[in-house]
């Protein structure tokens, strides 16, 4: 008891929340405090990212603090409207909530204190010991405007630290707060009481142990829960209007912040000229909406272009690895399964790295500089036409990078119905998975010949196979919008950041995340498999393969390479995997597929991303006397019978055609059912998806062949 | 001189006036949270190349809603 005691004064553990409202540096800040010490996980129970980091902070009296920075969605009130805000007001003010912060650091604009202040006083008032981060001083003095520090600490009750996160100015002062101990806030903002009135006594016989604003909050929770009913009939019965109620507290708010800000700033915030001159050509009616465009080509031809060349040093780097694997090890199954079952599985995903790191930096930079939120602003009208929202356009772009991701971010719209549509067609927006797909298909049957300067007809059908997702996903928008009946409000409220330069860490930090995800998710399932199927390859049922063997033994003891060959072939053909695809054959048949390729179907619906691992480990396993780079082994596949190419130009476009529009991904199901709630949505997905997928390309094999 | 009452989707871009009242019950706790609140003036910014939504700029940010919202908002000019 004396030991634990002694060791909690040397070091304090300490939770400490971070708060505020979106696009006020909370995140840099977070960043900053962190660095690489922190990890993404979801809340319990729901999908919204949260992000955690620690760092170990010295006293200046010499005491040591372990503090665990929790980052919180950003929120403009504590009146939760959308999950994420959800998320942010339970964890402030449910004290049992396993997250609940022992000190908060409210972050706030500097340039824009009006509005960060409101959240501030609410957080105040529930009593929770804070500090404020007055974050971009740095814009703030260049902007020649000044903030009574002083004032505003005294008048507010809590320690103000004058920060700025991308300079990195301020953070000792911040940190030695929070390593120094802060108190509970000196002030109340508001008295609830008078708002409450008789509703007051109601809520303090149910909640005793809750501080008076608090208990305001459990009264809306309580009405909007309904829970217990009694107590909200009792309060129904007294004129507790939550809107009502709200509405009062945020114009008392309000009112008590304007004379603040009166008191500790005299100057009134000005819009920045460069937004405002950045906007007059980013939302202009004619090169608004070109400039989009031209921002989506590049990015298409950069990532098929650019990467290729870090794609090859590691395409290369395999190879030599296998040969080099080949000649130390043993001659046996194990290195069998080691070189053809895991190494093709894991080059087959790491050859993609590249890519992916291209695809999202792109994005990431999109979102970072404030341009995502002119893109909604220019497209709504548009957008609402299709049952849309202008915010549906991030989930769509986000989509091709990772439709999971992409979908938890549709929350930003607060109308179900437009909510749904945007999830049900995210997934028809090529994702990063499909990359590999796309790019080993296309470089089969696709020429690499320049059209226009540095854009090749391999750059044209990338960016083709993107359109026809978008544009199949706006076709299915049109008709679900007259399947989908709710009637609620659809909202377009949503503020117009200003333009900012990007901020390069936290894109390499967005970059990194992603790839250990696609590595370590994706990379699993993905060798999984490709063991999996390697056995099934390399097995048969009874003694199919001595049968086989048996019929070529003369040829083969005479060392005949023809023979060997076919054997390869022929034994494949009679293995698990063989009889797999054979089974499924008649149906894939008339859209131009063998069953070799129908084993990588079967095999994609885990994720699609498998494909070219699958394609990699069955070509390995049916040639192994050779090491080449997989696109060279499907270029040179025939049929055994006719002796024609398998991959013909019909067929390309036909698998083309059929990984763009099919559902397969597990992660996706899972996370449509999460945000949908139920089974419904996931499976109607499902299912018109892989439909289109299967008549689409029914009618572009029998179109071409 | 009187102040001329309107609502906000009226205005031309240019013209600012000081936010009167919130008119929509739903729509008005959207908008506080946002920043549109009574006595506040309003700058109308710009409109969106379609014509639909339209940016504002009220308590230090600019703002983008869309023209049925707009509606929800009095605003009083006074006429200079």
């Amino acid at each position: 008891m004396e030991n634990e005691k002694a060791n909690a004064v040397k070091t304090r553990q300490l939770k400490v929340a971070l708060v505020g409202k979106p696009n006020c540096g909370k995140s840099t800040l977070f960043n900053v405090l962190t660095g690489l010490h922190q990890r993404t996980g979801n809340f319990p129970g729901v999908t919204v990212d949260k992000k955690t980091g620690t760092a170990h902070l010295r006293g200046m009296n010499g005491s040591t603090t372990d503090v665990t920075y929790i980052d919180l969605p950003g929120t403009y009130s504590l009146y939760p409207k959308s999950p994420d805000e959800k998320v942010a007001f339970d964890i402030l003010t449910n004290p049992d909530n396993p997250d609940h912060p022992d000190a908060v650091i409210l972050v706030a604009d500097a340039t824009n204190l009006k509005r960060c202040l409101f959240i501030t006083t609410q957080v105040i008032d529930l009593g929770i010991p804070c500090v404020l981060a007055l974050n971009m001083m740095d814009e703030l003095e260049k902007s020649g405007q000044r903030i009574d520090t002083l004032t505003l600490a005294l008048r507010l009750g809590i320690p103000v630290a004058e920060i700025s996160a991308r300079e990195k100015t301020g953070i000792g002062k911040l940190e030695n707060f929070i390593a120094g101990g802060l108190a509970a806030p000196s002030v109340h903002v508001l008295q609830p009481a008078t708002l409450l009135g008789e509703n007051a006594a109601l809520l303090r016989a149910h909640f005793p142990e809750k501080k008076e604003y608090a208990l305001l909050l459990a009264g809306h929770d309580v009405v909007s829960k309904n829970n217990p009913p009694e107590l909200a009939a009792a309060l129904a019965a007294k004129n507790f209007n939550t809107q009502r109620l709200q509405s009062e507290e945020s114009l008392l708010r309000h009112a008590w912040i304007g004379q603040l800000l009166l008191e500790c700033s005299g100057a009134k915030a000005a819009a920045s000229r460069t937004t405002q001159r950045i906007d007059r050509v980013l939302t202009h009616p004619v090169f608004g909406y070109l400039i989009f465009v031209s921002l989506l080509l590049v990015m298409f031809q950069a990532v098929f272009t650019l990467a290729q060349y870090p794609m090859d040093w590691i395409e290369q780097g395999f190879v030599m690895l296998g040969e080099w694997l080949r000649t130390v090890l043993p001659q046996s199954g194990w290195s069998d399964l080691l070189v053809d079952g895991v190494l093709a599985g894991v080059s087959g995903v790491a050859v993609f790295i590249p890519q992916i790191a291209f695809l999202f930096a792109f994005i990431a930079l999109l979102e970072d500089t404030g341009y995502m939120a002119r893109v909604s602003f220019i497209m709504d009208k548009l957008m609402r036409r299709f049952g849309l929202n202008g915010r549906s356009v991030i989930p769509l772009i986000g989509g091709m990078a990772c439709a999971v991701p992409a979908i938890m971010s549709a929350r930003t719209i607060p109308n179900w119905k437009e909510r749904l549509i945007t999830i049900m067609i995210t997934p028809l927006m090529s994702c990063s998975a499909r990359l590999p797909v796309y790019t080993l298909l296309i470089s089969l049957v696709v020429p690499d010949t320049p059209v226009l300067g540095f854009i090749t007809w391999q750059g044209i059908a990338f960016m083709g196979l993107y359109l026809l997702g978008f544009v199949m996903a706006l076709l299915v928008a049109i008709i679900l919008k007259y399947f989908v009946k709710v009637r609620e409000r659809s909202f377009f409220i949503m503020e117009l950041p200003i333009y900012r330069l990007p901020q390069w860490r936290t894109v390499l930090i967005t970059i990194s995340d992603k790839i250990k995800v696609f590595l370590f998710d994706a990379g699993k399932i993905i060798i999984g498999i490709s063991i999996v199927l390697w056995i099934l390859a390399a097995h048969a049922p009874g003694n199919a393969f001595e049968v086989i063997e048996k019929k070529y033994a003369t040829e083969l003891a005479a060392g005949n390479p023809e023979a060997e060959a076919r054997v390869a072939s022929e034994k494949l053909e009679a293995s698990y995997a063989g009889r797999l695809g054979k089974f499924i054959e008649p149906a894939i048949a008339p859209l131009g597929y063998d069953w070799k390729i129908g084993i990588s179907l079967i095999t994609s619906f885990a994720a699609r991303e498998v494909f070219v691992g699958t394609m990699a480990t069955i070509y390995g396993a049916g040639n192994e006397s050779e090491i080449q780079p997989i696109r060279e082994r499907m270029r040179n596949e025939t049929d055994a019978v006719t002796g024609k190419k398998v991959y013909t130009r019909a067929t390309g476009f036909s698998l083309l055609i059929f990984y763009a529009f099919a559902l397969q991904c597990m992660s996706t199901i899972a996370v449509v059912k999460r945000e949908t709630r139920g089974w419904k949505w996931p499976i109607i997905q499902f299912v018109y998806m892989s439909g289109i997928a299967y008549f689409a390309s029914l009618l572009v094999y029998q179109l071409m062949k | 001189m009187k102040p001329e009452y309107t609502t906000l989707d009226k205005l031309l871009p240019g013209e600012s006036a000081i936010i009167d009242s919130l008119t929509d019950d739903l729509t008005s706790l959207r908008l506080l949270d946002m920043g549109c609140i009574p006595g506040e003036p309003v700058f109308f910014e710009k409109r969106a190349p379609l014509g639909d939504p339209i940016a504002i700029m009220v308590s230090g940010s600019l703002l983008s809603l869309r023209l049925a919202e707009a509606a929800t908002i009095r605003v009083k000019q006074t006429a200079a």
